[in-house]
């Protein structure tokens, strides 16, 4: 599912972006030629490094997943992506056009026709109805009445609030709000889309049926999603890659997958360590030579998820034949590896 | 939470503060046995002294007037032109409402068509209260304006709400504009907060000198100063608002590609109009007061009416008018407040109904109105209210003040002679007698202490330019009448303030009191006090301590309300009785917040004091209506600025004093 997304081309381009505050923070990057400052030269020069030296791709059609605490810096980032605030010192490519150097106009235009974004506590005018927040970024734009309505109809029908366009938001429960925000992003039909911990205020149950509706919505509209949260479950449930962030800058960039089998830092272990293995893992990560020896049980192709096989060799003491897509061969689990993984969570 | 020595030089400091205090007290001690005669420097300030600000300013206006050219058009011209622009839309809507429209000028203008009939005025705000509210409201709305009609009021009624319906719109405009601008540049906020301090500290009537030179004497100069007057707290609440609307909308804004413009419209103002809407209610009660003051500067109806009587005596009258203000006030506050909070948040039905069936409601009034109007045509009864149907209450005033002037007049002179005689008369004396060179030495010092040096240098230097203009015995009197009236609000108002927080029954009713007083233009105020106390500096106390009671009241009752009540049960707990958790708990708890409310009290009291110039006092109010009278800008302006000096001086002082308490007590400054 991953492979294919990043053959493709990239739509967003982060290259050594900062974000400082404090006094002066331009010359003190001008300061640095040579390398690239490290978080203690920032911490010395008495300066707040919200983001720092942050590099990044994110894919056509992907869902890029930023992760990381509170105070991590992943906020800051998601709004120097969307220029809402300006960077100190990188360069932000969108489409391939530098959004640092644009000019208002241009960003505006841009803002009003390729990007959506969802905030966290919904950000929903209170004194509009549920279809007045929805055909706002149309009505900004200065389309027409009745066509902005009836886009937005169709993007409310979408997300399920049909019959409730004349309800204002105050009217609504969390969830429905969060849908016309979600409704409302992609009113533009944008090709970024944002998400800013869109479901961080939801309880938890109805942040489980936001999270199925929210990948149902891409499966039908292919989005290149950036997608902010704290929550690591949320992030592996989610993402197609996840960066995880920490002191304003990018411990490590991965699948899930990547993260767990080979964290770069011990804070990337330390989130990765109550996940349970077997939902993440495919049998690619675990597989081993096939040993001629052996018969072999039934196929399965190396995406398969470690937790649907288990079952499996648990009823037969064959171990499985492991396929890549053309059907061939390349590989075979057994019942020691599987247990292995199912063990690992625990140490 | 203790920083390291951060609490160990103030006990050392404590004892070098009550030297200085003791030996300032001393040397004025010793000034004071020394008297006027060994050095009269210090009892009067010094010829070569003085600054004859007053001179310069007059001068300053005079070649305003007479010789500033502005390129195009000279000064002149310009006030003129404002003028002109402004009395078209007021003469207008007095014609509709009060005088009918007129056609050519004074008496020998024609009546081209009669005002709205009285009914049909009171059907359209009845439906206006339906619609902000209820029918609860607008039965309130309409009974209010029926007792105008009824008690012989409308016509002079009508006057006033026809500049308070052109005065406010532009005041809410202004404020809106110069609000958004200050929002918008740093710069700009930066100017215009220190003038607006200034003009909300400034007393009323020195806004009428300045205004009475340059647009002339009547209602449209009237009206300017009315909206002068009721612009600040609109620009306040405005930046306010607009900086409360939360990131995330500024974020949406920006994300959907929001021109400045759009950002404005659609986001930032639609956002912030609740608050807003809280700015226009103040804007229509200061307009209001104002209108009422305004009428010394030929504002006509109710204020006017309320003047004349005031200056005959004649009670009667003057009650009956005083008492139309507090009704017309009270009906546009509930009005103005209702639609404040009034959000059609509900959905209703299908947007896609017609045009009509959308807006019934306002089509349904405009008929009613259209259909009253055509009627009053014919029935005369309908157009003007008859006068024999109208009842008066000025006999039942008079006779009620003979009343207790016959069978109280003992009591209440014996009353007035004792405070007079025992309280203020001493107070009076003993701060005239003080040599002002070590009064100004002493409000430096507390301002060092409550708040440093730049404190000090302020309060020092605010208190030096009212010794310095010449104005020093008549701030002395200020401070003094200013001052003991504070005194004795702040003791009744912390005294019900407290009760009214222990009885949650009383607490209401108090409430609905104090929200009532606060509504009523200070103008109101005289009347009761004439008719009780007549002139002096007695009545003009009394009526200030009524005005200015409201705020000791509503803090205490708030700050009590609002103290943790897990304080109070730890205080029961450790086997407080009622009273120790009052006094050793909630009261020094509430004590940050009382001291705001009593803060809030004297500047009440000083707008107030201002105007009881009206009823006899001898202070800097009295100097501001004497030059009104003479319209002499110069001592109008330089009175006005004492008087605003009094306020901030007392106003950074507390201020200083609360947040050092709060920052003892570990309340979030």
């Amino acid at each position: 599912m991953h492979a294919d997304n990043r053959s493709n081309n990239t739509k967003l381009v982060c290259r050594n972006v900062w974000k400082l505050f404090g006094e002066n923070a331009t010359q003190f990057l001008a300061g640095f030629s040579e390398r690239a400052p490290e978080l203690k030269d920032v911490t010395n020069a008495g300066l707040i490094g919200a983001v720092q030296n942050c590099n990044m791709e994110v894919h056509d059609g992907e869902i890029f997943v930023i992760m990381g605490l509170s105070g991590s810096g992943k906020s800051t980032l998601l709004r120097l992506l969307s220029r809402l605030i300006e960077p100190t010192a990188g360069e932000i490519y969108f489409n391939g056009e530098d959004l640092a150097a644009l000019s208002k106009k241009r960003m505006i235009e841009i803002r009003r026709h390729n990007m959506g974004m969802v905030f966290q506590q919904f950000a929903l005018l209170p004194h509009l109805t549920v279809m007045g927040n929805v055909a706002f970024p149309l009505e900004v734009q200065g389309v027409a009445r009745a066509e902005r309505e009836n886009k937005a109809l169709e993007m409310i029908e979408l997300v399920g609030l049909k019959g409730r366009e004349s309800y204002y938001p105050n009217e609504l429960s969390g969830g429905q709000q969060q849908r016309v925000g979600i409704a409302r992003s992609l009113a533009v039909e944008p090709d970024l889309w944002f998400l800013d911990e869109p479901f961080s205020a939801l309880d938890p149950l109805i942040r489980r049926e936001m999270q199925d509706e929210f990948l149902r919505l891409q499966k039908l509209l292919h989005k290149t999603i950036v997608f902010v949260t704290h929550d690591f479950d949320e992030a592996i449930r989610l993402g197609d890659r996840i960066a995880i962030m920490k002191d304003g800058r990018i411990d490590q960039i991965g699948t899930a997958e990547e993260l767990i089998v080979d964290p770069a830092t011990d804070y990337v272990k330390e989130f990765t360590k109550n996940i349970p293995r077997e939902k993440v893992l495919t049998l690619t990560s675990i597989m081993q030579p096939v040993d001629s020896n052996l018969t072999l049980g039934d196929s399965y192709s190396a995406d398969t998820k470690v937790s649907e096989i288990t079952q499996v060799l648990y009823n037969s003491n064959q171990p499985i034949r492991v396929t890549n897509q053309t059907g061939e061969t390349i590989g075979m689990v057994d019942r020691e590896s599987v247990v292995k993984i199912l063990m690992s969570g625990e140490h | 939470m203790l920083k390291p020595n951060g609490n160990l030089p103030s006990r050392f400091n404590n004892r070098i503060y009550l030297l200085l205090w003791s030996a300032l007290i001393a040397v004025t001690a010793w000034m004071m046995y020394l008297g006027k005669s060994e050095i009269k420097w210090a009892f009067k300030v010094p010829r070569e002294l003085r600054l004859n600000l007053k001179g310069y300013i007059s001068d300053f206006m005079d070649w305003l007037i007479n010789t500033a050219d502005l390129g195009l058009f000279s000064f002149y011209e310009l006030t003129r032109g404002i003028s002109w622009l402004l009395e078209k839309p007021l003469d207008f809507a007095t014609g509709i409402l009060a005088t009918g429209l007129m056609s050519g000028e004074g008496s020998s203008a024609i009546q081209l068509t009669p005002p709205l009939s009285w009914l049909a005025v009171i059907v359209a705000l009845v439906m206006l209260g339906r619609y902000a509210r209820d029918w609860k409201l607008a039965a309130f709305v309409g009974a209010c304006f029926a007792y105008l009609a009824f008690f012989g009021q409308w016509q002079s009624a009508m006057v006033t709400l026809s500049s308070i319906i052109i005065a406010v719109p532009l005041g809410v405009i202004g404020g809106l504009l110069l609000g958004i601008a200050a929002y918008r540049w740093r710069w700009f906020e930066k100017v215009i907060t220190p003038v607006l301090d200034l003009m909300q500290t400034v007393p009323v009537f020195a806004y009428l000198v300045p205004i009475l030179f340059l647009f002339g004497f009547g209602p449209v100069a009237a009206m300017i100063a009315t909206i002068i007057y009721a612009m600040p707290p609109m620009v306040r609440v405005t930046i306010l608002s607009l900086k409360q609307v939360p990131d995330q909308f500024l974020d949406l804004g920006n994300v959907v590609g929001c021109t400045d413009l759009q950002m404005l419209r659609k986001v930032l103002l639609p956002s912030a109009m609740p608050s807003l809407m809280v700015g226009v209610n103040q804007v229509i009660m200061l307009s209001l007061n104002m209108v009422i003051i305004a009428s010394m500067i030929g504002a006509g109806g109710l204020g006017y009416d309320v003047l004349t009587a005031l200056r005959r005596l004649d009670i009667g009258s003057g009650v009956e008018s005083g008492l139309a203000i507090v009704v017309l006030a009270i009906a546009l506050d509930r009005l103005s407040q209702a639609f404040a909070l009034h959000r059609d948040q509900v959905h209703v039905g299908n947007s896609s109904q017609s045009l009509f069936s959308r807006h019934a409601y306002t089509w349904s009034c405009l008929l009613i109105l259209g259909v009253i109007t055509v009627i009053g045509l014919f029935i005369p009864a309908l157009q003007q209210f008859p006068e024999s149907w109208s009842l008066t209450t000025g006999q039942f005033w008079d006779d009620l003040v003979k009343f207790i002037n016959v069978n109280y007049f003992d009591q209440l002179e014996a009353f007035k002679v004792f405070i007079l005689l025992n309280i203020l008369v001493p107070l009076k004396r003993f701060l005239l007698s003080l040599p002002w060179p070590m009064v100004v030495l002493a409000v430096g010092l507390a301002g060092y202490q409550l708040g440093g040096w730049r404190l000090a240098v302020l309060t020092t230097l605010l208190s030096l330019f009212c010794a310095l203009v010449g104005l020093w015995d008549k701030t002395m009197v200020t401070v003094y009448l200013c001052g003991i009236s504070v005194i004795f609000a702040a003791i009744f108002g912390i005294i019900t303030g407290v009760i009214a927080a222990e009885n949650p029954r009383f607490g209401r009713v108090v409430e609905i009191v104090i929200d009532t007083l606060q509504t009523l233009p200070s103008f109101v105020y005289l009347m009761p006090v004439v008719m009780l106390f007549r002139v002096g500096d007695f009545a003009a106390m009394i009526a200030v301590i009524a005005y200015s009671i409201a705020p000791a009241i509503r803090y205490t009752l708030h700050g009590i309300r609002q103290v943790d009540p897990q304080l109070i049960e730890a205080g029961i707990v450790s086997g407080c009785t009622p009273w120790q958790i009052l006094t050793k708990i909630k009261m020094k708890m509430a004590f940050p917040e009382i001291m705001l409310g009593i803060n809030q009290t004297v500047m009440l009291a000083l707008s107030m004091l201002v105007i009881t110039a009206l009823v006899g006092t001898r202070e800097l109010g009295q100097e501001v209506y004497i030059a009104l009278t003479k319209a002499d800008v110069g001592k109008g302006i330089v009175a006005g600025l004492c008087v605003a000096f009094i306020a901030i001086i007392t106003d950074r002082l507390i201020n200083a004093a609360v947040s050092k308490s709060k920052k003892r007590l570990g309340l979030t400054v």
